[in-house]
């Protein structure tokens, strides 16, 4: 508990400072202006949903393979965080492209594959909702996390595979980055990290409160 | 000081998602202990009628 708390304290200063870094300490972006420290929030956030939804994935064929309750809780837990960070994604996306590009929305590759993956993922938790059986619902989930994750490796490769109008990364690219803007945006990254491995800890220790719930029915019915 | 607020905005949203995320976790692990509690009484008082 004590242990959990120092973290949670921890992971909510590395975002202050994270946040402060991103107001004060990154230079202000030529061309778009203050606009851009926007990219400190949305980047990091895209990058953590796609890592959530890996995490998903691995949980999710893991559950196949070896059919243990903990890979389906892993599945659940990160596709929620996922979720989250996609959702803080699409929100300030628009907030971005507005003043950058004129519009807030534009339904090219990139956004329309990330509105897809949202869409996929809420569908995954719909699902869960749907099935009272836990190893049912367990299978048919892992099987749908699968389906659902083939749109990562879409919205990744969407900027180069065709013409969009959202930019190519600058992240991977050397020298494509001033050099404080690339050890704030690392520090913005590690914060939001950090933060996905707190929220998917948080929501994974619900599924064991809930494993031991359906215990205690179990133990009551059969006295 | 141009789009100021778009960056406020920005930064107000995602941390409030990301709380909001937090607090309804936090809320159904409330709800799930409180549930638990309760279960593990009658499985006490059960277990002290049997004996």
């Amino acid at each position: 508990m004590i242990k959990t708390g120092v973290y949670t304290f921890l992971v909510c200063a590395l975002m202050g400072v994270a946040a402060y870094a991103a107001f004060y300490v990154a230079p202000t972006e030529a061309t778009m202006g203050l606009v851009q420290r926007i990219f400190y929030l949305h980047v990091p956030s895209g990058m953590t949903s796609l890592l959530a939804f890996l995490i998903s994935f691995v949980g999710s064929v893991s559950y196949i393979l070896t059919r243990k309750p903990k890979w389906d809780w892993v599945a659940v837990s990160s596709a929620e965080v996922g979720i989250a960070f996609c959702t803080v994604v699409l929100l300030t996306g628009p907030i971005w492209a507005k003043p950058a590009w004129g519009v807030w929305w534009a339904w090219d590759a990139r956004l329309t594959a990330t509105l897809v993956l949202w869409l996929l993922y809420v569908a995954f938790l719909i699902l869960r909702t749907m099935m009272e059986d836990t190893d049912r619902r367990a299978l048919v989930s892992a099987f749908f996390g699968i389906f659902a994750f083939l749109d990562v490796p879409l919205v990744y490769g969407s900027i180069w595979w065709w013409r969009t109008q959202h930019p190519q990364p600058v992240i991977f690219s050397s020298g494509a980055l001033d050099p404080t803007m690339r050890r704030v945006f690392n520090l913005c990254w590690l914060s939001a990290t950090c933060l996905m491995a707190l929220l998917i800890r948080q929501r994974y220790e619900l599924e064991e409160s809930r494993e031991e719930l359906r215990a205690l029915e179990q133990e009551l019915e059969a006295r | 000081m141009k789009n100021l607020d778009s960056v406020f905005a920005a930064y107000l949203i995602g941390w409030a998602v990301f709380f909001i995320f937090s607090l309804t976790v936090a809320k159904r692990a409330a709800g799930l202990k409180e549930e638990l509690s309760r279960l593990r009484e009658r499985v006490q008082d059960s277990v002290q009628k049997g004996k």
